[in-house]
């Protein structure tokens, strides 16, 4: 099974979890990941995030999908979100689930590290002070 | 290749840079490859040309596929202009 979306709104990840996990006595491992705004020393209010629809929802199914074929993964589930999120506020969920611990783990970091560089998408930091914000690098 | 429009989209600090976060172009025969495409959108005015001052940190995605420098435009469709992207 594989979950993406590419929202505004915000995501309940336990609420993900049991979508993939309620019935299923096959499954011994959930692993998940989820990014947070940071506020980078209290300088920033938001980070606005950007996206260029289409060609994020099919670069994250490609990695997820990426995942699949590596590892044993009984569901993955991706979501990302974009527009303006405050500190603290959910970026990014990604849950792998297997049989096995490794899997789970070994899949989710892959496919966390992977949606770093190949997603489209692109954060501007709005800082406190009102001042117009900055784009973060990329590599 | 025919003369049909070519639908560009900017992201990002590209999108600010170039003033538009979309446009339709007709490209011309000479531009083959995306090196070309880089070169005559630079050449259109000073506001282009400063925007893709930095090739290498310039990346393209044609018809929602990342491309490099030396890939053929070919048939696409729509093209993407993007800095690197910070995903996650």
């Amino acid at each position: 099974m594989l979950r993406i979306s590419v929202q505004v709104e915000d995501f309940d990840a336990a609420q993900e979890t049991a979508a993939l996990t309620e019935g299923r006595h096959d499954v011994g491992a959930v692993a998940s990941f989820i990014g947070l705004v940071r506020g980078e020393g209290e300088r920033l209010e938001a980070l606005e995030l950007e996206h260029y629809p289409g060609m994020a929802e099919e670069q994250l199914t490609a990695i997820a999908k990426e995942a699949q074929d590596q590892w044993p993964l009984d569901a993955v589930c991706v979501i990302h979100r974009f527009g303006k999120i405050e500190v603290g506020g959910q970026i990014v969920l990604v849950i792998a689930t297997s049989r096995h611990r490794e899997a789970a783990f070994d899949a989710a970091r892959h496919i966390m590290d992977y949606l770093k560089t190949d997603a489209p998408f692109w954060k501007k930091e709005h800082p406190k002070d009102g001042q117009d914000g900055t784009w973060v690098e990329g590599i | 290749m025919s003369e049909r429009p070519t639908r560009l989209l900017y992201f990002a600090w590209l999108r600010e840079r170039m003033g538009t976060a979309e446009e339709e172009v007709v490209l011309p025969e000479s531009v083959r490859t995306v090196a070309d495409l880089l070169d005559f959108l630079a050449n259109r005015n000073e506001m282009a040309e400063a925007a893709l001052a930095d090739r290498a940190i310039i990346r393209v995605a044609l018809d929602k596929k990342v491309a490099s420098a030396d890939a053929s435009i070919g048939n696409a469709s729509e093209i993407a202009l993007f800095p690197p992207m910070t995903g996650g």
